[in-house]
């Protein structure tokens, strides 16, 4: 038997006992919103098959118009289980942003912004914005029709910005055009710069969690001091991670039977020099913005329509990561909280759906 | 006395750490920041291209074809007319084609509207298409040129 001798020989050099110490004492509070305390988790999971099968996407993907189209091509029908591989980002990807979404709508909620976990909420907030960057710059690495255009939409957007825009848009493109020169830097961050950043900023989100522990609703709070019953609890190691385990292991054979079902279509190769054709949008999660500004006239009291609806998109973003400051202490403050996250909520749903059923004339 | 000398030297000593500080992090940033921003390529002015055969285009319909880095759009009208534009679209950078249908030129992107002199007659579009192009037939050949 190896560990008897093995398992002395590293306590002497790594802090394994602290550490496992740390996680048994650790609990997790348990009450009836406890279930969206997992979503959290749910999102890292994801970002790990991300990175997994992203790994193995960058062994056959070759970045440059001329070759990507034909290598993903290659990846579903050539490698053995190449289209697995490739379905299970692509729908990994769209599940990571709904979990993301899922999570920071639940913190919203239950007020869990709250001091001291300003910074958490923050570095959240950040870790959104990066998946949600995530998504845009992998949605044209596939060099097909549709994200072809999206992107030239997505990027010329930007150029609505006052003064900086022009130089927005060609940071993002890699110059004037959406062409191979963008292609080949969109993969470079989808694929290096915000896996960095993602990782700190992860690490950073994680340490914060650990160190001011599961946040507990107000109202759950309340019911405890009122001495409606004890805040119950349960350890962390194995009740909560077993949990943890189990809503995981449940994600993996929904996004297994997506993935064989409903395999992630490749479309048409992109061409510059086609019409855009109809049918153009982004991914779901950017729906709801682009239904807006279609609706956004060209002119609101002489002030371009997309730049009000940038600038509405930009004042909205500040909004939600600077929260905690905001946000009033008073039971009456988070009230308000909670009808603005609803409003909202509803707002991004209907946009989608208008977005979904919205006939092209 | 001798504390205030420490203190006099600390401060001059923290002066020296952040010149230092800032320095390095100024010759590692400037030229991270301008590698960033892609260089600004020439690009050797298109006069004119060649659109294809005219006989291939029949009335009430268009062709989107390459000017220089961008597309252009040549339609021939009902009535037989050939006329060309720049085909970006003015909205949000969508190529734009004709709709045999409404007779007109559209974006599919947001349903922007266009009418026969590349003027935004509908949805997003806040003004006309960038360019409208001569139009010269030689020989069955189409020839779009950029107005001087
Ligand atoms: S890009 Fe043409 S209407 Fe928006």
């Amino acid at each position: 038997m190896m560990w008897p001798h093995l398992r002395p020989w590293l306590d002497e050099r790594l802090p394994l006992a602290d550490l496992t110490e740390t996680l048994r004492r650790k609990t997790v509070p348990h009450h009836q919103y406890s279930v969206w305390y997992y979503f959290g988790g749910m999102t890292l999971f994801l970002f790990g098959i991300q990175v997994g099968t992203g790994a193995l996407l960058l062994l056959y993907y070759r970045p440059s118009a001329t070759e990507a189209y034909e290598s993903v091509q290659f990846i579903v029908t050539r490698v053995p289980f190449g289209w697995l591989i490739r379905s299970v980002h692509a729908w990994s990807g769209n599940l990571m942003v709904a979990s993301a979404f899922a999570h920071l709508f639940s913190v919203l909620f239950l007020h869990a912004y709250r001091r001291p976990r300003e910074l958490t909420w923050i570095s959240g907030v950040l870790l959104l914005l990066l998946t949600l960057a995530f998504g845009f710059t992998g949605y044209l690495l596939p060099w097909n029709e549709v994200s072809f255009f999206a992107t030239r939409v997505g990027t010329d957007l930007a150029a609505t910005v006052p003064l900086v825009g022009n130089g927005l848009v060609r940071f993002m493109r890699g110059g004037n055009d959406v062409t191979g020169a963008t292609l080949t830097r969109l993969f470079g961050f989808h694929v290096a710069i915000l896996p960095a950043i993602a990782t700190a900023l992860g690490c950073l989100h994680l340490f914060l969690i650990q160190r001011h522990g599961m946040s507990v609703p107000p109202s759950v709070e309340r019911r405890v001091t009122e001495g409606a019953g004890a805040l119950r609890a349960i350890p962390f190691l194995p009740h909560f991670i077993l949990r943890d385990l189990f809503a995981w292991t449940a994600v993996l054979a929904l996004m297994a039977a997506l993935s064989t079902f409903y395999p992630w279509e490749l479309g048409a190769k992109a061409d510059p020099f086609a019409p855009a054709p109809a049918g153009i949008r982004p991914e779901w999660y950017f729906l709801w913005a682009f239904e807006t500004l279609k609706h956004l006239p060209p002119t609101i009291a002489g002030i371009s329509g997309e730049l009000l609806g940038v600038a509405a998109m930009g004042a909205g973003a500040a909004t939600v990561l600077l929260l905690p400051f905001l946000a009033g202490h008073t039971p009456r403050a988070r009230r308000l909280v909670l009808w603005v996250g609803v409003v909202a909520l509803a707002f991004m749903a209907v946009m989608t759906g208008l977005a979904l059923t919205g006939a092209v004339p | 006395m001798a504390s205030d000398d420490r203190s006099g030297r600390r401060s001059v000593l923290n002066w020296l750490l952040g010149f230092w500080g800032t320095g390095v992090f100024g010759a590692v940033l400037y030229p991270v920041a301008r590698y960033l921003a892609p260089p600004d390529l020439p690009e050797a002015a298109t006069l004119s291209v060649s659109a294809g055969s005219a006989r291939t285009l029949p009335p009430n319909s268009g062709r989107v074809v390459p000017f220089g880095p961008r597309p252009a759009i040549v339609i021939r009208t009902g009535a037989g007319e050939l006329r060309a534009f720049s085909a970006t679209c003015t909205h949000l950078d969508c190529t734009v084609q004709y709709r045999p249908d409404l007779q007109h030129i559209w974006c599919a992107c947001h349903n922007g509207h266009y009418d026969l002199n590349g003027r935004n007659v509908a949805g997003p579009p806040p003004r006309p298409l960038d360019e409208v192009y001569d139009v010269n037939v030689k020989d069955d050949e189409i020839v779009i040129t950029r107005r001087s």
